[in-house]
């Protein structure tokens, strides 16, 4: 393919070693290289350039982390080396947040206002940001453009100055973000600091003094790993200096954890730490076991997928295992997005060699020798301390070309998202890592025929991933008998809001909301409950009249709420729904990919619905906006292609149903 | 594609359309069944020589046993699949991305189909209240993904924004952009493979794009004008017809259109001329022609000045 390059200025030296530092070296002219004799006539690129497309993504981190943005430049010196159109790979720069395409402070901080960070004052935070980093940025050069003045839903805008390619502007800037993934800590941000040897920071719980800090002298932002709670048998979070109180004992009669047990135990940079307490054990036991005996385990187990759409784990496993067509891929989705679910990232952070565990016996079971970790860009600790787990599991022969001596090859890449709470839906996910932008796929077909590369290809979530070893210690129709008949085993539960411990908890599937809140200490302060937001963004309230539904899929179902990615967002007598709702529907417009109409523009209608709503300014009254609501959620739920447009109507719809709409009770 | 392959028969489906038995080939879609049909089923990114991206979902039909609605230009009829296409929900969800289309775009220039179901489904973009005023030039360019403006829900949202005018041949007006997804095939691998534009940005603020919003003539577009061929609403224009348009002159009623094959090399393109007093306002390729299947070359599209040159000589 001839490419067509349009920047006016060329990459930087700096620029082109960042995307060298990904690819190598260019090795001729062709590929963006120097010109050399033997380039008129031999024609290197073509097929060999294409087929690296899928390290687009890894080349726009790797320039964004050094210079702050993409300029033309730099984004044609990489479609030189990839032999991707620009247009295209435009396309993919500008579809996600951590990317700018604009010349931009080198510095952006994040700072949370979403669902679970605004119980804990995420307005008055930005308040302060604003003050001190609002119109005098610390730090910033004169020719910084723009302010932080709050004008749009988003924060502030650094824009203001042409793409003319002469630079980056050195500064501060912030501007607000959805979840950032640290819901149980108080308040939480994310530094990308372009240009130094730590480009990302996630600090939590964060106040302008501690981002300050971190800014200037590198402040180790993330508390160390847990000291195992006094014999909890459940165990909280590590909200050692969040808002919440100590972690609740289990009480002798609360079962040992499962997922949680090696949490605070073991040490997340040691292999030899993991495999003292039995670590690598179960890929030994599928060994023995054999694929076809694993995957007899995950079925008698009646595992559902715990990312979100219970669906059982054994059957796309088989799908892909049986599967004629090769290669085979696994993936484990680590893109964690729902608004209030930070599950995966504890257990990443603080149980990474389990990961790489579970991964590797999904791979054995399924047929596979390359797995692939897509983890959210936002999650900077978690990454780093899976990059080590996994290479030093490499080392020692648990990774490579004869994994445990048994025989069996197998490798994992971790990918990192770049802001986009929609590559967390499978297929998006899959485009992602082919280098594109996170557009969901039309289904069918599905992914276990045609995947990763048109490959058969089984994703799946962290947390069902962990299940996968607790089912292979102690089998298949053992882990079927914990829980209830229809949802077995147990599940994280992300306490978040306005509750006493925040933090992550481990019940048996059949625990009563009301169960799981109380072991987190209830609603803080003893105030009254107002909701529960169950399941995140993409899930549904429930009133203080649902507190005994018993936490299981079937129960779910017959209640019309879904468990969603396990979060249990509590609100009390103070919270301010209609802001609350009105900030759910700007999620959904904000992180929707754009593809289909119902859900491109649904979801800005609705969010102008509930912004008239949350104003007490409806168009007509509140039961003619109900109706137009009612259309509204009719065709996103109908005919959107993913979840995501499926869904982006769900928890507002069900708030309108317990009357938690002023207006709405009287119409 | 439409070539004729002499091959062994197809083997038959038999699907359900709204009661009624219907055989179809193996591989053909839902929205082959009904168009054998003859039921009207609206589409909107759908088009014969282009693959189904099935964004739009006007065309959605219900299929007994599926939990959402599915698109019918795209799903392949199965054994037994007994489709509704008139059900409330069917009827709801197509009203309501006409509306959702039509308070965010203009859609003056759709097709008659267009504007006919606009009226059948009862579509009424004025529920959304006033439309907000237009973006300034750039601005949607220049929008981050994942940010907005704050919205106080008083006006509705648009795309709306000055014409994109950059070079002599064509003009993108995106104010009529539906995003429907065709020029970017057209562009690329459907038709021309020269992948000078693409979707940018997302969610509302997705739009098409060079890249960083670069004009026509520094970007690899080369003029082919596949996509305005293939644009639903006018939003790629040819600028002849803009032109006229501006200036009040365009009168369809006055024209006629004659095909022909294009003069400029053997690979023989059939052309569609737009006449209007006896001057060529407009070329087009008729989509069932077997040699382009409706695309062409710049040359075919905008190469027809030399026409005019010698009649006015005469
Ligand atoms: C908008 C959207 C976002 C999603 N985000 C995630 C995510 O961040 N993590 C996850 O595991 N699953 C997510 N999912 C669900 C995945 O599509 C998929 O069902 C899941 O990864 C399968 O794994 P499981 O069977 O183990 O749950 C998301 C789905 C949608 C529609
Ligand atoms: S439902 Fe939304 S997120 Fe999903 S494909 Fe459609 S526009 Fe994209
Ligand atoms: S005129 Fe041809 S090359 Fe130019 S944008 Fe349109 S389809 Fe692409
Ligand atoms: S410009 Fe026309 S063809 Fe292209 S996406 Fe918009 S409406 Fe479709
Ligand atoms: S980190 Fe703020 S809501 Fe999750
Ligand atoms: S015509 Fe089927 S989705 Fe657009």
């Amino acid at each position: 393919m001839d490419l067509r390059l349009s920047a006016t200025v060329p990459a930087t030296a700096e620029e082109r070693e960042a995307v060298d530092g990904v690819l190598g070296p260019p090795e001729s002219r062709w590929d963006g290289g120097q010109r050399t004799a033997a380039d008129a006539h031999v024609a290197f690129g073509g097929h060999a350039a294409r087929s690296r497309r899928h390290l687009l993504i890894p080349v726009l981190h790797a320039v964004q982390e050094r210079v702050g943005w993409i300029s033309p430049g730099a984004l044609d010196y990489a479609c030189e080396r990839l032999t991707v159109p620009p247009a295209e790979a435009y396309g993919v720069a500008s579809f996600y947040a951590m990317f700018r395409t604009t010349p931009s402070p080198r510095t952006v901080v994040h700072v949370c206002d979403d669902v679970a960070c605004r119980a804990n004052g995420a307005e008055a935070l930005c308040e302060q940001m604003s003050k001190r980093f609002g119109d005098t940025p610390e730090g910033a050069e004169a020719a910084r453009p723009g302010s932080a003045n709050g004008s749009s839903a988003n924060g502030s805008s650094a824009n203001g100055s042409s793409a003319n390619g002469t630079g980056v502007i050195s500064g501060v800037t912030w501007q607000r973000s959805p979840c950032l993934g640290q819901c149980d800590r108080g308040s939480a941000a994310l530094l990308q600091r372009a240009g130094t040897d730590r480009p990302r920071i996630a600090l939590a719980p964060a106040d302008p003094d501690r981002i300050r800090q971190a800014l200037t002298d590198g402040l180790q932002p993330m508390p160390e790993p847990l000291v195992p709670g006094a014999g909890a048998a459940i165990r909280s979070d590590d909200n050692k200096d969040g808002a919440g109180g100590p972690p609740a004992p289990g009480g002798s009669a609360a079962p040992a954890p499962r997922l949680l047990a090696r949490i605070g135990t073991v040490d997340p940079a040691s292999l030899a730490s993991y495999r003292a307490v039995g670590g690598y054990e179960m890929l030994r036991r599928a060994l023995a076991l054999g694929p076809q005996g694993v995957l007899r385990e995950v079925r008698d187990a009646k595992l559902l997928g715990r990312g979100g759409a219970a669906f059982p784990t054994a059957v796309k496993w088989e799908a892909v295992a049986g599967n004629p067509v090769r290669p085979h891929y696994v993936v484990c989705n680590a893109d964690e997005s729902e608004p209030g679910t930070f599950k995966d990232r504890v257990l990443m952070e603080h149980d990474p060699y389990a990961l790489v565990e579970a991964l590797t016996i999904m791979g054995y079971a399924c047929g596979a020798e390359q797995g692939y970790i897509y983890i959210r860009g936002e999650y900077p600790v978690a990454e780093a301390r899976l990059a080590h787990a996994i290479a030093e599991a490499r080392a020692r022969g648990f990774l490579g070309d004869a994994v445990a001596g048994g025989g069996f090859s197998f490798d994992i890449e971790i990918r990192r998202g770049a802001g986009a709470y929609i590559a967390g839906e499978e297929t998006a996910l899959i485009n992602s890592l082919e280098g594109k932008r996170a557009e969901p796929r039309n289904k069918p077909p599905f992914p276990a025929t045609h995947g990763l590369f048109g490959k058969p290809t089984a994703v799946n979530n962290v947390e069902t991933l962990l299940s996968v070893l607790e089912i292979l210690r102690i089998g298949g129709p053992a882990y079927a008998r914990i829980g209830t008949e229809n949802s077995s085993g147990t599940r994280l539960w992300c306490l978040c809001g306005h509750v006493a411990a925040p933090g992550l908890y481990e019940h048996e599937f059949g625990a009563t909301l009301r169960e799981v809140i109380d072991t987190a200490g209830g609603v803080r302060d003893g105030r009254p409950l107002r909701a529960v937001l169950l399941g995140g963004a993409a899930g549904a309230f429930v009133g203080p009249d649902g507190l005994d539904m018993p936490l299981t899929f079937e129960a779910a179902r017959a209640a019309g709420v879904t468990l969603g990615s396990g979060v249990v967002l509590v609100l009390d007598d103070t919270a301010d729904v209609p802001e609350l709702l009105r900030r759910i529907t700007q999620f959904f417009r904000d992180e929707s990919c754009g593809q289909c109409v119902p859900c491109r523009v649904g979801t800005v209608r609705q969010e102008e619905l509930f912004a008239r709503l949350a104003r007490g300014e409806p168009r007509g009254d509140v039961a003619t906006e109900l109706k137009l609501f009612d259309d509204i959620v009719s065709v996103t739920r109908d005919a959107s292609i993913c979840g995501l447009g499926q869904t982006a109507a769900s928890a507002v719809a069900s708030a309108a149903k317990l009357g938690l709409i002023p207006g709405a009770a009287e119409s | 594609m439409t070539a004729v392959f002499i091959d062994t028969p197809k083997r038959l489906v038999d699907v359900e359309i709204d009661g009624v038995a219907v055989r179809v080939p193996e591989g053909a879609t839902l929205l082959d069944a009904c168009r054998a049909q003859g039921v009207d089923t609206p589409t909107l990114c759908y088009l014969e020589n282009l693959t189904p991206v099935n964004v739009c979902r006007v065309c959605v039909v219900e299929v007994e046993g599926s939990r959402t609605l599915v698109p019918a230009c795209s799903r392949k009829a199965e054994p037994g699949m007994k489709v509704r296409t008139d059900s409330e929900r069917v009827r709801t969800s197509r009203k309501m991305v006409l509306e959702f289309l039509a308070s965010s775009a203009d859609l003056s220039l759709a097709s008659a189909d267009v504007q006919r179901w606009i009226r059948s489904y009862g579509a009424d973009p004025s529920r959304y209240g006033d439309p907000a005023p237009d973006h300034e030039a750039g601005a949607r360019d220049a929008a981050r993904p994942g940010e907005h403006e704050a919205t106080s829900g008083s006006e509705a949202e648009t795309v709306k924004q000055p014409v994109k005018y950059d070079n002599d041949s064509y003009v993108r007006d995106y104010s009529r952009c539906i995003l429907c997804y065709k020029c970017v095939e057209a562009c690329g691998e459907d038709a021309q493979n020269t992948f000078a534009i693409a979707l940018a940005g997302r969610g509302f603020d997705a739009r098409i794009s060079t890249e960083f919003d670069v004009g026509l003539p520094d970007s690899a577009c080369v003029y082919c004008g596949n996509c305005i061929g293939v644009c639903p609403t006018d939003a790629l224009m040819p600028a002849s017809e803009y032109h006229m348009r501006q200036n009040g002159t365009w009168d369809e009623s006055r024209q006629t259109v004659t095909t022909t094959v294009c003069p400029y090399c053997g690979v023989g393109c059939n052309l569609d001329l737009h006449v209007q007093d006896n001057t060529i306002v407009k070329v087009t390729s008729p989509l069932e022609s077997d040699v382009g299947h409706g695309h062409l070359c710049v040359k075919g599209r905008f190469g027809f000045e030399f026409v005019q040159n010698r009649a006015t000589e005469e």
